[in-house]
């Protein structure tokens, strides 16, 4: 599904991805892991295709389409998604209308007629019970006020609504509680699906005793240093990314 | 194109039109103003940013040459507003387009077919609270004074249905200009909602409307106004609506500005005797080569009154915005509650915007607050919605209009909603399309 080989990328001068290589097959979960600074949020901005993100080399093909050669919109409307580690307040923008016009234009992309207005309301507000989010976020402004728990909520309610083909969680899991934790965990579990792949990227272990990852990446310097099935996460947990940068460094 | 004299011209025609015998002082009164007032340019304050060069290029000082018009009722028209209506096109009242419906305790007419005891006391309270020491349109407006809409509501009286008063003009031959009145007066304890809309023909204008509003509002009364400025693009507008509020009343005003070639609106609110209320919005939409001039004075000569005042514009292409919003607390104006706010948003690089929020304060226990905002769209949310699958082109006007929508939202009359939510959509596209979902109400959902 995803293909990511030998990626490059710098923000403004410094060089922060120093050839990434992935490969993502449908239906699979991987985790990324890694010490602050290694480039984990910049591999979620580059793959959704942000301006501030230069890449300077390597491929990424995405169902086997160049994903690199793709604006932000059709990256989205392809199936990938983001789930923002910062989601952004846009007052005057409600909710609904936000949700109505990315589901409009996606669905649009694949040839699918819209969803007309009562039933999207009603789609929506399902939604938002799933995910525990009360109804009345729906008619706010976009993020507008949000806790940074129903920030999160709110991307995993998009998330559900879109129903993309590759989920990338940048972060997740910070700020949140165990509670809303749970919460955010159940609504990416319910859409695990064998079409469906996910990039969960967290610094923390803890979110994965929810989102069972089938693989395990430590991305350290702009690069994926150690791969393993889901036990490396608990090793990591234990041991802290000293001895995996330090192994790197060696070129071990 | 020669370069006429505006004021030469305007001194001239004001002599010979054809007015009432009733306003006859206060023309004399007008022009006497008017001509001590020079034509403004770049060095007169008040006029600083906005350019009346156009005023130069045609003469404007001469009567429309007519105000007929076919199936203008479209322009107007607002779906679910049940409403008294006057339509005056090209200054003209136009009897077979309005409709008023008599209400025991107000008189709803126009200043031509008033009774002479109506006349007689229009004649006493016109040109009372107009100001002209700023704006020579208004003192020319009291020059040429000759008809317009007098409303006069009694104690405790609520007016049922909205007063909806239109504007419309229409391509002349020769350039012209067309004057109009518009006086209120609501008694102790009254309620009326006063809406004037402006419109015009979709083609090339050449009439310059000069409209002046007057409100008293009195102890305890309440005027719910909205002004909707939405002609086309090359439409030359001087507008002033002067209020004065009385003890405890309040004044709720709504204002909707499409830009024009000149559009120029004051706004003058006076809390003259205590505990009055003042909530002012606006929002200025200039694009193309559009001007539009916003001048707010709020005079806070009493004790115990508060004044909410948010304006925000969005300006693209080329176009202009002045916003110029004083609050003055007089040494009387005790415990005044004052905020004034004025947000702005650029969508070009050729796009200008001049903006001095004022506020001069006299009294000592008072508490006022004032602002200005100059932005750009803001990217981080563009790169949000477009991750989404939404287009940029779409996403711009989403944000666009998100600025500008809580401000829509607050807007208490939903029939007005209704009209003016896709017509300032069009502003930011002609393609609807891409406005689909922002011209659903958010009352809706």
């Amino acid at each position: 599904m995803l293909s990511i080989k030998n990626l490059q990328a710098k923000v403004e001068e410094t060089d922060i991805l120093k050839g990434l290589s992935l490969e993502i097959k449908p239906g699979e979960v991987h985790a990324i892991m890694g010490p602050n600074g290694a480039g984990k949020s910049t591999l979620g901005n580059v793959l959704s295709g942000r301006a501030d993100y230069e890449v300077t080399g390597g491929t990424v093909s995405f169902d086997g389409k160049n994903l690199l050669d793709m604006d932000t919109e059709e990256r989205a409307r392809e199936g990938l998604f983001l789930a923002f580690q910062y989601p952004v307040e846009i007052p005057g923008v409600s909710n609904l209308e936000f949700l109505k016009a990315s589901v409009d234009s996606i669905r649009a992309h694949r040839g699918e007629d819209p969803i007309d207005s009562v039933t999207f309301l009603k789609l929506a507000r399902e939604k938002c019970k799933a995910i525990d989010l009360d109804q009345s976020f729906l008619k706010r402004g976009v993020n507008e006020g949000f806790s940074g728990g129903e920030k999160k909520r709110n991307e995993i309610m998009q998330m559900m609504m879109l129903q993309p083909k590759l989920c990338i969680l940048d972060e997740t899991d910070s700020g949140l509680d165990i509670d809303a934790l749970q919460v955010v965990a159940e609504g990416v579990n319910s859409l695990r699906d064998p079409n469906r792949s996910f990039i969960v990227v967290t610094h923390y272990q803890r979110l994965l005793d929810y989102i069972v990852p089938d693989f395990v990446h430590v991305l350290a310097d702009g690069k994926i240093v150690k791969s393993g099935g889901k036990e490396l996460a608990l090793e990591l947990e234990e041991k802290g990314y000293g001895w995996i940068e330090e192994s790197a460094a060696k070129g071990v | 194109m020669a370069v006429v004299d505006f004021n030469q011209q305007a001194v001239a025609f004001a002599a010979q039109a054809d007015k009432q015998t009733f306003l006859k002082s206060l023309n004399q009164t007008g022009l006497d103003q008017f001509k001590a007032l020079p034509f403004p340019t770049r060095k007169t304050e008040d006029w600083k940013y906005t350019s009346l060069v156009a005023l130069t290029k045609h003469n404007y000082n001469q009567a429309v040459q007519t105000s007929d018009v076919e199936g203008c009722e479209s322009l107007y028209d607002i779906i679910d507003l049940n409403a008294n209506r006057l339509v005056f096109v090209n200054g003209v009242y136009k009897q077979a387009l309005s409709n008023i419906e008599t209400q025991q305790g107000v008189t709803l007419v126009t200043f031509a077919n008033a009774s002479p005891a109506q006349q007689a006391e229009i004649s006493t309270k016109v040109g009372q609270i107009a100001e002209t020491d700023r704006n020579l349109f208004t003192a020319l407006n009291n020059a040429q004074a000759s008809d317009g809409v007098y409303l006069n509501v009694a104690k405790d009286v609520q007016v049922l249905k909205p007063i909806h008063v239109v504007h419309v003009t229409t391509a002349q031959t020769n350039a012209a200009s067309a004057f109009s009145r518009c006086l209120v007066e609501l008694g102790v304890h009254a309620n009326a909602t006063l809406i004037e809309q402006f419109v015009s023909t979709d083609e090339e204008q050449n009439v310059l409307l000069n409209q002046t509003t007057e409100a008293v509002v009195g102890d305890g009364a309440k005027l719910n106004h909205y002004r909707l400025n939405s002609e086309h693009e090359s439409s030359l507008h001087f507008g002033g609506v002067y209020v004065e509020l009385k003890r405890d009343s309040q004044f709720e005003s709504y204002q909707v500005l499409l830009g024009g070639k000149v559009k120029r609106l004051d706004v003058l609110v006076n809390h003259s005797v205590g505990g009055s209320h003042c909530e002012m919005k606006g929002v200025y939409l200039p694009k193309n080569k559009q001007q539009v001039d916003i001048h707010s004075y709020i005079e806070h000569k009493a004790p115990n009154c508060t004044t909410n005042e948010v304006y925000r514009g969005i300006m693209a292409d080329q176009s202009k915005a002045v916003f110029n919003g004083r609050i003055h607390i007089h040494p009387d104006a005790q415990k005044t509650l004052a905020e004034l706010s004025n947000k702005n948003l650029l969508l070009s690089d050729k796009a200008q915007i001049n903006t001095k929020p004022e506020l001069e304060i006299y009294a000592d226990d008072v508490r006022c607050a004032h602002g200005a905002t100059v932005a750009q769209l803001n990217e981080t949310a563009k790169f949000y919605l477009r991750s989404r699958g939404i287009s940029a082109q779409e996403a711009d006007i989403m944000l666009s209009f998100g600025f500008i929508n809580e401000l829509l939202d607050s807007i208490p009359l939903d029939a007005l909603r209704t009209k003016m939510r896709p017509l300032m959509a069009e502003q930011f596209t002609s393609d609807r399309e891409l406005t689909k979902h922002i011209i659903i109400d958010g009352e809706d959902a």
